[in-house]
């Protein structure tokens, strides 16, 4: 199946003796944007840490069971080479301050030392500026520093930044969750947008950006995936219990 | 009734703000008191002769303090030399490991270091410099004074490093970017001010610094720019102008007050003026 990006199987997450995800299933298809929801604390954070081995940066943190990036197990992989083909937006914008909009748009490829022609990098910051639909706003100020943005702005040069790696599959951690209304709604168009060519998992605590702009949903409590499929199904007729409290609002 | 304890309590807020005025301009007065006197009795000594020429022998008049700023500088060269690279890794190691034993055991020492009396930490630098190579040199001055610097640069260090949230090293990181390379590109980037404000107001503390170098650097009649030889300095030349019976020479060490005066003054508004426009905004 190589139409399959990312495969989790019998994964589970711990800090410590706490295990925060248990024996969790999932595959994501390529193309596709695959929501986690789930209430606070529920373990989809850590889920989507774990895929780009963010997770085990705190100390104590732990793994067990398998998961595959295109056929190649995260697990095995040198956390540097993976984290260059997972591409990672966090909830608060958090471009580099000390760099101008340009370089925080080719950082990855500049803080890894990694060298190429003026021409060759300007290809990949108008591309990459221009699929997350902000070279319009900034094409005029590329010289200037990043942290001079808008919060929606801002984040969107986050995405340029993880685009420009081309990476397999972006990872988005609540991405809307310290933006306003109107930039959120920005930010949704883009993915719808994106999706094209871009591979998704997005974190989102809330219910209707998970309806609006994902494709698959899984269903998180407790550590548990509860229930993982299409969006629309999900939404409709939810085969379990618990994810049909969630969804009316009875908890979380 | 009710007016007079309005107007009690005006007047006791009047008083009030009268005391924490009055006190706040008797601290600063011996600033201006001694910025007067040294500008007075020192700035008229300064002139072309004295900064560029050497110390003559005692009888002869004229002479100057050439070889003491040119060792003064050497001494700081050499001290930020070695200093600066220890304090920055002590800083980060204890920015990026908050507790562990390592790190309570550094900030420990970085407090006793602080209070350490400077002249101990010139009998440590002799002990380990001058009696080995046995002769006193600039480099065993530089030693001693780097040590002076350690606290201070350690300390600015880590609090400047702490204060970069954590979220930029996590962007950096999940780029692929390996750790040593994260702390270089954009950790350290982005606390530079605050550091470089750190390792100036050290050099500014140790430009006057006498005690350690009265047995190290030695001080020196002539210019010497081997760091291997004794060398002269600018605190060390206005003891030894000061404690001299010649009236010429007193004033040559309020001429010499004055120069490192001004250069500790100018040290530290650079300082400032560094820390206020290389701030960066998260």
């Amino acid at each position: 199946m190589e139409d399959t990006v990312l495969k989790v199987e019998k994964f589970s997450a711990f800090f410590g003796d706490n295990r925060v995800l248990k024996d969790v299933d999932l595959t994501v298809r390529r193309n596709v944007v695959a929501a986690l929801m789930g209430p606070s604390g529920c373990g989809k954070t850590t889920l989507i840490r774990c895929v780009n081995r963010m997770h085990e940066l705190i100390p104590g943190a732990g793994v067990a069971g398998k998961m595959t990036l295109v056929d190649e197990d995260i697990y095995t992989m040198q956390p540097i080479i993976l984290r260059r083909k997972v591409g990672m937006v966090f909830q608060k914008p958090n471009p580099f301050p000390t760099m101008s909009i340009y370089e925080n748009v080719i950082a990855g490829y500049k803080l890894n030392g990694i060298r190429m022609a003026k021409s060759e990098l300007d290809t990949i910051v108008e591309r990459s500026l221009k699929r997350s639909a902000l070279w319009d706003e900034v094409k005029d100020a590329l010289h200037r520093k990043g942290t001079f943005l808008s919060g929606g702005q801002q984040q969107r040069l986050c995405i340029a930044r993880a685009l420009a790696m081309n990476p397999e599959i972006l990872l988005l951690d609540e991405p809307t969750s310290a933006l306003d209304p109107k930039s959120t709604s920005q930010i949704e168009e883009l993915f719808v947008e994106l999706k094209r060519n871009v591979t998704m998992l997005l974190v989102t605590h809330n219910i209707a950006q998970a309806a609006r702009v994902s494709d698959v949903t899984a269903f998180i409590y407790l550590g548990e995936l509860v229930e993982f499929g299409p969006t629309e199904k999900m939404f409709t007729v939810p085969k379990d219990k618990r994810t049909e409290e969630y969804l009316t609002g009875k908890f979380g | 009734m009710t007016g007079g304890h309005v107007g009690r309590r005006l007047a006791k807020d009047t008083l009030f703000k009268g005391a924490v005025c009055l006190l706040a301009f008797l601290s600063l007065l011996p600033l201006f008191l001694i910025l007067y006197y040294i500008t007075m009795k020192g700035i008229s000594v300064i002139n072309w002769d004295f900064l560029f020429s050497l110390p003559r022998p005692i009888g002869e008049s004229g002479g100057g303090v050439a070889n003491a700023v040119v060792g003064t500088l050497m001494l700081i060269a050499l001290s930020s030399v070695i200093s600066v690279p220890c304090g920055i890794a002590a800083g980060i190691y204890l920015s990026e490991n908050k507790t562990g034993k390592l790190s309570n055991t550094i900030r420990l020492s970085v407090i006793v270091l602080q209070g350490t009396p400077s002249i101990v930490i010139g009998i440590i630098a002799y002990l380990w410099v001058v009696a080995p190579l046995k002769t006193f040199s600039a480099l065993s001055g530089g030693v001693a004074l780097s040590i002076m610097m350690l606290p201070v640069i350690i300390k600015t260090t880590e609090e400047t490093l702490k204060l970069i949230p954590y979220h930029l090293k996590e962007a950096s990181l999940a780029l692929g970017v390996p750790y040593y390379r994260t702390i270089l590109k954009v950790v350290l980037p982005s606390g530079i001010s605050g550091i470089l404000t750190g390792i100036l107001l050290s050099v500014a503390r140790i430009t006057g610094e006498t005690a350690p170098l009265l047995f190290t650097a030695f001080g020196n009649q002539f210019m010497n720019v081997n760091i291997f030889k004794p060398i002269d300095s600018l605190p060390y030349r206005i003891f030894y102008y000061a404690m001299s019976p010649y009236p010429e020479w007193h004033s040559f060490a309020w001429g010499a007050s004055f120069i490192l005066v001004v250069l500790t003054l100018a040290l530290n508004l650079i300082a400032r003026g560094i820390s206020a426009k290389w701030k960066i905004q998260f």
